[in-house]
């Protein structure tokens, strides 16, 4: 099994069998392949992109919804959605401004300046539990994960634009005597000449890919992702799983919410708007099922370059945003397109075709005549 | 019966010949030749799975066959779907329901061919002809009232409505009865009757025999794909049918012996359990004890209660009064991980449903339920994850390439022994299996039950399910019979065929 991707062990062995098979090594690699022909392609148009500052500022730009698309990954593998993380991401950017502006404490007479990192981690603990009433709306009041993340969404959004009355904290650097510098190290920063930004995103793409592959918190999302009704009887705690993958998300959000604000230098109650969509896009084009169970962290990362590789070249080319907008769409509607593709070549459930449908109701064994003959 | 005309009410209006139809590679029928006769009801009988509800779906359109031919009034036809049946004048009733609980009985009944109005459709007419087929019916229906707020005879009632509307001229029912009270069956068998009189001819199916036989004016019986007997319904009995459903059946083993059971390892006591509307109870105070190394096998007819009285042993679903005891502790409240834990595992009905994550390996869905055996700190153990699933594949005897092969892969036979293979992997102490015989081919089902008598023989108790009164008779070593949520009657080892189906009331009422 290669380390990275469950998904690609047995196509490649397929193919092994079938001999070499172009239309599907495509099909397969299909995102590999985009974002090297994106880079040729842009290349050719323009001197200016092909070099190292213009890759890592690319780079920087995909940070944010990489960040955002590995937490909405974990959960479309669980067969869900989550509208709120745009919301989430401009709601943790605020609350870090105003933590960074001082906490005023009437009672003690006092202003408070938490040093940055207990901001961050406030933020993300912010993040976390509005995922967490994402996933308890979901998991345990049975609202759907589409109908619930939209609800969180307006509300968080609101919630930010309350706490700034609309206007926008700018004043994020801290003072050397108070001891909460450092904020805009998140956004400027270099390790070994990459921006801070993106280390993070590798960081949690290598983390996630370890969660995946190699935890059973992994093994238990993708079951309960792919059948749940089975995992449960298997003993996987889908309750749980479900709940987490919804405050991962969340925390992802606060995550990508502290970057962004870092590198624009202030806290906007409408940052990140419209980018949950991007973060979902990412996902797709990265080959992931939004059925649930089907998805890598792989194809996931290179959903997010290609979208972002894609859109700043066509801002380096000069093309107008609006047509820039045609083609970000293009690319997923295609990538959706290639997604039914594949899985349509899947063995499904032997011959007998998938589970009946359960029509009408809990009436007389669902699908007995297709159950016996299945296989 | 074999001669291809007859004159006058009677003739041969449908012959089939050579139908055969595979899914994959299980063949469901195996060259079957059939003839529905004008004005006359024929009733295939056949146990579940002998092929009954394909032939059904083949000469109501709704599946093709692999090969063969039907001749409609002597000319061949072939229809690509069930609306071009209608068509021709053939309808269907479908065992599983298919109505839209959303909409009224009345769009139900016109759904798909609604009549047109001046503007739209013609609501009022649709209501006036769904008030009468409730009349005809004896049922008093509103033609508004929504679907689901029919309890589910009345939502049979519809079925049987929208069937009758069409005025077709051959009319399939594939067990209309199933959810009917015996007023309603009574009911039913006028309208039969009515309607044979009119010449339009039926095709009959139903588990409940004695029923069958009082409507019916030709048998013929259906047995693992092959027709097996046809006669006038004037010379046969009810013996004559079971005999030729069982058949002489494939060796399916027998009760494992040479060793004394343990102790009590699952005791179930007084369970109930509510049905689906709340109203009132599919397992009714039903009590049991399964001691280690023994097998018990619980045979019951679709509805019996089977299903929801071992899900909700294994933790699935709410159990209305009672407790489950696993060696004399209490687990009633434990979650499904909890009882799995503790050595209590379901196997449930139905496996692409419940059972498997088609996503995944067939490495990853032998191993879900056992995760713990091979994490190693956080991180699991990819080798030992590996040596667990051969293990596994060799001892479950499941044929596929590896375990990194995809589940959809393997044969029905070999996904069950994967269901199973993943819940010994857990080392259970009790074993449910909820009809671990359902679509596996006899060689599969033999092995499932030689791996099943090995395990009791090792100390596990064993409770399996089963709609088929030869697997019954082979490795349990005792047999309940479960009808309307109670146990109706136990046996031994020393049961007949005739005694276990009369006590499931599918025979005559003992």
């Amino acid at each position: 099994m290669t380390e990275v991707s469950q998904a690609r062990t047995s196509p490649s062995q397929e193919a092994s069998r079938q001999g070499f098979d172009l239309a599907k090594l495509l099909l397969e690699g299909r995102a590999f392949f985009a974002l090297i022909v994106i880079i040729a392609v842009f290349s050719f148009l323009s001197p200016y992109y092909f070099s190292v500052s213009n890759f890592l500022t690319m780079a920087s730009h995909v940070a944010i919804f990489g960040i955002l698309a590995i937490g909405m990954l974990l959960v479309i593998l669980n067969a869900g959605i989550d509208l709120s993380v745009g919301s989430t991401l401009g709601l943790a950017g605020v609350f870090a401004g105003f933590l960074m502006g001082g906490v005023t404490l009437p009672a003690f007479g006092v202003i408070l300046y938490p040093p940055v990192w207990v901001v961050a981690v406030l933020a993300c603990a912010l993040g976390a539990f509005v995922g967490w009433i994402n996933g308890v709306l979901i998991a345990r009041f049975n609202v759907p994960a589409f109908v619930a993340t939209l609800g969180v969404m307006y509300m968080a959004r609101g919630v930010a634009l309350l706490m700034t009355n609309g206007l926008t904290y700018n004043n994020l650097g801290g003072k050397a005597e108070l001891g909460n510098t450092g904020f805009d190290k998140l956004g400027f920063d270099r390790l070994f000449g990459i921006p801070t930004g993106v280390v993070v995103l590798a960081v949690l793409a290598i983390l996630g890919s370890l969660v995946l592959n190699r935890t059973a918190f992994g093994r238990w999302l993708y079951a309960s992702g792919g059948n749940e009704r089975a995992a449960e009887l298997s003993g996987v705690p889908v309750k749980t799983v479900q709940i987490s993958v919804y405050v991962l998300s969340g925390i992802c959000a606060a995550i990508a919410g502290l970057i962004l604000s870092s590198q624009l230098t202030s806290a906007g109650p409408t940052a990140g708007t419209t980018y949950e969509l991007t973060a979902i896009a990412a996902v797709v084009i990265g080959g992931a099922s939004l059925m649930g169970g089907r998805g890598n962290m792989r194809g996931t990362m290179l959903g997010a370059f290609v979208i972002g590789f894609l859109s700043d070249g066509l801002v380096i080319i000069g093309i107008s945003a609006y047509w820039q907008t045609v083609f970000t769409g293009a690319v997923i509607v295609l990538a959706v397109l290639l997604n039914a593709i594949q899985y349509r070549r899947r063995p499904k459930t032997g011959a007998g075709g998938p589970t009946p449908s359960q029509n009408g109701g809990k009436a007389a064994s669902v699908g007995t005549a297709h159950g016996k003959t299945a296989g | 019966m074999n001669a291809p005309r007859q004159t006058g009410n009677g003739e041969v209006i449908v012959s089939a010949r050579g139908i055969v139809k595979s899914y994959g590679g299980v063949h469901a029928l195996k060259g079957v030749n059939f003839d529905i006769h004008r004005g006359k009801v024929t009733t295939l009988f056949g146990e579940n799975g002998a092929g009954k509800s394909t032939l059904m779906k083949i000469l109501s359109g709704v599946t093709p066959p692999t090969s063969g031919e039907i001749r409609l009034d002597g000319e061949p036809v072939s229809f690509s779907s069930a609306s071009e049946a209608r068509d021709l004048g053939i309808s269907i009733i479908h065992q599983e329901l298919s109505l839209a609980p959303n909409l009224s009985v009345r769009d139900n009944i016109f759904m798909g061919r609604e009549l047109p109005g001046r503007t739209g459709v013609d609501f009022a007419e649709e209501a006036r002809q769904a008030r009468a087929l409730m009349a005809d019916l004896e049922e008093d229906i509103d033609p508004l009232t929504p679907v689901e707020d029919l309890r589910l005879g009345q939502q049979q009632i519809v079925e049987i409505a929208r069937a009758l509307s069409v005025d077709s001229r051959i009319l399939i029912m594939d067990e209309p009865t199933s959810a009917l009270s015996a007023a309603e069956v009574e009911v039913l068998f006028r309208v039969i009757r009515d309607l044979t009189a009119r010449g339009v001819s039926i095709v009959y199916i139903s588990h409940h025999l004695e029923e069958a036989l009082q409507i019916t004016d030709y048998a013929v019986v259906l047995r693992d794909g092959n027709i097996t007997a046809t006669a006038e319904a004037k010379d046969i009995d009810l013996e004559w049918i079971v005999r030729n459903m069982v058949g002489e059946n494939f060796d399916l083993g027998s009760p494992p012996a040479g060793y004394d059971f343990g102790e009590v390892a699952l005791s179930i006591e007084d369970v109930s359990v509510a049905d689906a509307s709340g109203s009132g109870l599919v397992v009714d105070h039903m009590s049991l004890d399964v001691r280690a190394g023994e097998i018990v096998c619980i045979y019951g007819l679709m509805g019996a209660g089977r299903t929801e009285l071992l899900e909700c042993v294994a933790g699935r679903g709410a159990m209305a009064s009672g407790r489950v005891l696993l060696e004399g502790e209490d687990v009633s409240g434990l979650s499904i991980a909890e009882r799995i834990a503790n050595g209590l595992v379901l196997v449930p009905e139905d496996r692409q449903r419940d059972g498997l994550v088609q996503t995944m390996t067939v490495g990853r869905n032998l191993s879900l339920a056992s995760i713990e055996a091979f994490a190693a700190g956080l991180f699991l153990s990819r080798s030992k994850e590996r040596s667990l699933n051969d293990e596994s594949i060799r001892k479950v005897t499941i044929k596929t390439a590896g375990g990194d092969a995809m589940i959809g892969s393997l044969s029905g036979g070999n996904q069950q022994k994967v269901v199973i293979g993943k819940m010994l992997t857990t080392e259970p102490k009790v074993m449910l299996l909820d009809e671990p015989s359902r679509g596996i081919d006899v060689g599969a089902k033999a092995e499932v039950f030689r791996l099943l008598s090995e395990r009791a023989a090792k100390g596990l108790a064993v409770v399996f399910t089963t709609s088929e009164v030869a697997e019954c008779l082979s490795i349990a070593h005792r047999v309940i019979v479960m009808r309307r949520g109670r146990i109706s009657r136990e046996f031994g080892t020393d049961a007949t065929k005739e005694q276990i189906m009369a006590a499931s009331g599918e025979a005559v009422d003992a």
